[in-house]
């Protein structure tokens, strides 16, 4: 217990990961679908920048002469945050725009349902 | 020959380069572009391989301005370049072979934004194969998903846009998957490039609480990354998003999307985490047992289906069971008879998914066993490659799949471990056994002539079905009724130059294809001193 206090933001990164992957998994709704993916990929951030930050250091700029690395933190994860977050939101816009498309031809958003409406479709080639 | 060290960012940048001309290109230019820099990146390709077989050795490229453990690099030796020749080879042949399709299927204003995701798809495979990092693999993973999403959707039936939905959602999950695993290996080893990181993990394997959280994370990868693949329990979405993709994509995405994916996978095994320490992590025996049942299960999958393309892709499923095989029973053997396999696979599945259509545009435009018969005796030429491909997956000697299939019993002997030689055994026989059956199914369904012309009035009675209920018509223009109507021609072509487009790929994967199955010694041992560069 103690040791989830103390890493309170890896304890949470993994909650909203497991929500989000539940969410993406078992929701029948494509929109709450993406919604879970958006969250899965926020609780991986939010583990990558928790690991980056140290409490009382500075970021890694050298203004004052000291170049001691045990002042500054990491700064890499934080490039790796920013580099994550443009895949995800260009996965969301694919994915928005595959929705839309879907919504248009079946009026549902229920995968289920358009899966059952497809099957009535001719098997042409 | 110094220069040859460029090609593998060369070839990248290219590609991401042409993706973004193709945008602009009409619809002809982009076309003619499309197949000229397929070509030149082939013969690229090919320099590099003569390079690395050359000097025997592999080297890095180091992008930027930081050397080592904090900068970005890629890397080639010679198993990388085997595999971007190999892999851009099919390319070139499923883009020219499916460009008679590719008119059908794809709206006529979007043919050009086809060509620029065909681009951007290469770009993401090639630099999957050359990486040295594995956040530049992750950012390549999701480009080379969304490509793959891309060349999906581009035919416009409801079937791609359901089946792409289910895909995404499948490979969104293994990327995000994925990341949490490569950041968690950031986490413990404080570095992204797979040498520095490899090092540190060594280190870190003697102490057995690290060693849980390295086991977590590579287990997480793996999950990741056999969603992506279509590992045994998540290889449900391939009949449907091989099955109705445009031939040119279906190919792609069989037989070289999820090959990145795995290659990606064997070098973060060998190179990022190791043998040894792989070993005791006992991954293997999970990707095994997974792998096996796969073989089986898509095999069973595979004999239940009406549709050929449906089948094809269930063996599909089979086949990448037998990669996870090679990579679960390990050594140097089995990652050999792996990546043997992906070779395999990729040239075998290419010229299947190629073939299928010539094959049902002579039955009325469908793909179901029934309209099919007699259909290898309205196209020829099409029946014949449809052979090559069913003989090699079914493993017939001179073809590629039976080296690959030997290669992976002589794994499992090297393995040296009873029931991994008796399971691996026993799934080869009784894989091969239900491919054959599936396989030779279909080569009798298209090679009998059926009582009195029924296969015509089948093919007739389908047309006549689809003109009441095809909301999309998809292959309104092709002369089904035609060729029907003359049974006697070899293939419906409406010029040579169509049917050179078709025959001269088709005749280059078949050659790939003998040239695997006769010639696999050379082969395999450029693979076993690729692989033993690695480490």
């Amino acid at each position: 217990m103690e040791i989830l206090l103390n890493n309170y933001e890896e304890a949470v990164a993994i909650v909203l990961f497991g929500i989000g992957l539940t969410m993406l998994l078992f929701h029948r709704n494509l929109i709450k679908k993406l919604i879970g993916m958006n969250i899965m990929d926020t609780g991986v951030f939010l583990f990558l920048a928790s690991m980056g930050y140290i409490r009382g250091r500075a970021a890694p700029i050298v203004t004052n002469g000291v170049t001691d690395p045990e002042a500054y933190i990491n700064p890499v994860p934080a490039g790796l945050v920013l580099t994550g977050i443009v895949v995800s939101v260009s996965v969301t816009a694919v994915m928005l725009a595959l929705t839309v498309r879907l919504y248009r031809r079946y009026h549902t958003l229920d995968l289920d349902k358009i899966y059952l409406l497809s099957r009535h479709e001719t098997e042409d080639r | 020959m110094e220069l040859a060290r460029n090609i593998p960012l060369f070839l990248i940048l290219l590609s991401l380069f042409s993706g973004v001309l193709c945008m602009v290109l009409g619809r002809r230019a982009s076309k003619i572009y499309t197949v000229i820099l397929e070509l030149f990146a082939l013969a690229l390709s090919a320099i590099l391989l003569a390079y690395c077989l050359r000097t025997g050795t592999s080297f890095t490229f180091v992008l930027g301005e930081f050397p080592a453990p904090w900068g970005n690099e890629l890397r080639a030796g010679s198993l990388e370049a085997l595999l971007a020749f190999a892999f851009l080879l099919v390319e070139a042949c499923a883009v020219c072979a499916g460009g008679k399709f590719l008119n059908v299927d794809v709206d006529e204003s979007k043919i050009h934004l086809y060509f620029s995701v065909v681009h951007l798809l290469r770009a993401a495979l090639l630099a999957l194969v050359f990486t040295n990092d594995l956040f530049t693999g992750y950012v390549f993973l999701e480009i080379l998903t969304l490509t793959s999403c891309g060349i999906l959707i581009i035919r416009e039936i409801g079937r791609t846009t359901l089946a792409a939905v289910r895909y995404m959602v499948l490979n969104l999950l293994g990327s995000g998957l994925f990341l949490l695993g490569v950041v968690l290996f950031y986490a413990i080893t404080g570095h992204l490039l797979m040498v520095p990181m490899h090092e540190v993990i060594a280190e870190l394997a003697a102490n057995p609480s690290e060693m849980v959280s390295l086991t977590l994370a590579a287990g997480i990868l793996t999950i990741g990354l056999g969603i992506k693949c279509g590992l045994f329990p998540f290889h449900f979405w391939m009949p449907d998003t091989y099955g109705w993709a445009t031939p040119t994509s279906a190919s792609l995405l069989a037989g070289l999307v999820s090959k990145g994916y795995l290659f990606l996978l064997i070098k973060i095994y060998l190179r990022v985490i190791g043998t040894d320490v792989l070993r005791q992590m006992h991954l293997g025996r999970i990707l095994f047992v997974l792998g096996i049942c796969g073989m089986v299960f898509g095999s069973v999958s595979a004999i239940r289906q009406n549709n050929i393309n449906r089948m094809v892709a269930f063996s599909s499923a089979a086949q990448i069971g037998y990669i996870f095989m090679g990579i679960g029973i390990g050594g140097i053997a089995g990652y050999t008879a792996a990546v043997f396999h992906i070779l395999t696979h990729a040239v075998t599945k290419a010229l299947l998914f190629l073939t299928t259509p010539y094959l049902a545009e002579v039955s009325g435009g469908s793909l179901l066993f029934r309209n099919l018969q007699g259909s290898a005796h309205r196209a020829r030429v099409a029946g014949v490659f449809f052979l090559v491909g069913s003989f090699s997956m079914v493993g017939i000697p001179v073809f590629a799949g039976f080296s690959s299939k030997l290669l992976f019993a002589l794994a499992a002997v090297s393995a040296e471990s009873l029931p991994k030689i008796f399971l691996t055994m026993l799934a080869l026989a009784l894989s091969s056994l239900l491919n054959a059956l599936y396989f030779l199914r279909t080569m009798i369904r298209i090679y009998s002539r059926g009582k009195g012309g029924s296969e015509i009035s089948a093919a007739r009675q389908y047309e006549e079905a689809r003109g009441l209920r095809a909301p999309v018509a998809a292959s309104a223009d092709s002369p089904a009724g035609a060729a029907s109507d003359a049974p006697a021609r070899a293939l419906p072509w409406q010029g040579r130059r169509e049917a050179l487009a078709y025959v001269l790929p088709a005749l280059v994967l078949t050659a790939a294809n003998v040239a695997l199955g006769l010639f696999s010694g050379p082969i395999v041992e450029l693979i076993e001193n690729g692989l033993r560069m690695f480490s």
